[in-house]
């Protein structure tokens, strides 16, 4: 089974990496880009088949470990 | 006094912080592995030096504070045990939920690597006794991640309890957005816990201890510690 965790950093939380992004992305002339925040992707595949079961893993794994959650928000998806 | 310096992968400042301890304290510390699960018996100050631990990988600290010696950590410092965080050890003891925050990319986005002057909030600490409160003090930093964040209710309450003990200032002592380095809430360097007893702080004061490096403002902090730890045995 394959999941998700997506994390992004909560809203009021200065980012100035996606600061940097935006304004790279603004000198190449790409048009149309009100703002940029970074965020992490991770593709985790699972060994059980239970769907439940894979949320509440995940869910762990975020709170334990994937997300500071001081600064972080996250999601979990169990894609199939 | 008897320090342990905990030693993660990627680290690079523990000797230097070893340095600086065997020079002060006049006993070498021990060098404590992190996939130790106790600290020496004895220990009475547990050091997490500056560095890259696991290259900084997921969040700067992230992993070093889930490392099997935590587990110690957070039993030395509930017993009321003395623990010091610099640099990266700064980052690993938020990232282990002993201080609060977390330290994000410098606001300017650059690695700052100098020396930067340092207000002495209060000196009735272990860990600024060798101060007077107001003192101006030149130390070094060396990081890119030392931009302290924080909710608006736990600054103020850092405030309110006095837990902030150093703070980005000027050569004459003044706070001000042009001396705070990196952005951080408050301009906060340095803060503790509310028990007092677990400290961390982005700059380096191991690395002015010694006449040869120029300044030796760094000395204070640690002979604070031991004057501390004389008086309460």
């Amino acid at each position: 089974m394959k999941a998700r965790v997506t994390v992004t950093l909560k809203s009021g939380i200065l980012d100035p990496q996606g600061k940097a992004i935006e304004g790279a992305l603004k000198s190449l002339g790409v048009d149309g880009v009100a703002s940029v925040r970074q965020g992490k992707v991770f593709d985790i595949e699972l060994a059980g088949g239970d769907r439940a079961r894979a949320e509440a893993l995940l869910k762990e794994a975020a709170d334990k470990l994937l997300a500071n959650t001081v600064i972080e928000n996250y999601r979990v998806e169990v894609v199939g | 006094m008897n320090s342990a310096i905990l030693v993660f992968p990627g680290i690079n400042r523990e000797r230097d912080m070893a340095r600086a301890l065997t020079l002060i304290t006049g006993h070498a510390p021990a060098m404590v592995w992190h996939a130790e699960t106790e600290l020496p018996p004895g220990t009475d100050l547990v050091v997490l030096p500056g560095g890259f631990s696991y290259g900084d990988y997921l969040r700067c600290g992230a992993i070093a504070a889930r490392a099997p010696v935590m587990d110690a950590v957070h039993r030395f410092a509930e017993g009321g045990g003395l623990v010091l965080g610099v640099c990266n050890g700064f980052q690993i003891l938020c990232e282990a939920g002993l201080l609060p925050g977390v330290l994000m990319r410098n606001a300017g986005l650059k690695f700052i690597c100098r020396d930067v002057h340092l207000r002495v909030e209060r000196s009735d600490t272990p860990f600024t006794r060798g101060y007077n409160a107001g003192q101006v003090i030149r130390v070094p930093v060396a990081h890119g991640e030392g931009n302290f964040v924080a909710d608006d209710d736990t600054v103020r309450r850092l405030e309110g309890e006095g837990r902030v003990l150093y703070r980005y200032c000027s050569a004459t002592g003044e706070v001000a957005d042009d001396h705070n380095i990196n952005g951080a809430a408050a301009s906060i360097a340095g803060i503790v816990n509310a028990r007092g007893n677990v400290l961390g702080m982005m700059p380096h004061p191991e690395n002015h201890v010694e006449a040869v490096m120029g300044p030796t403002d760094g000395r204070g902090l640690f002979a604070g510690l031991v004057d501390h730890l004389g008086r309460a045995a």
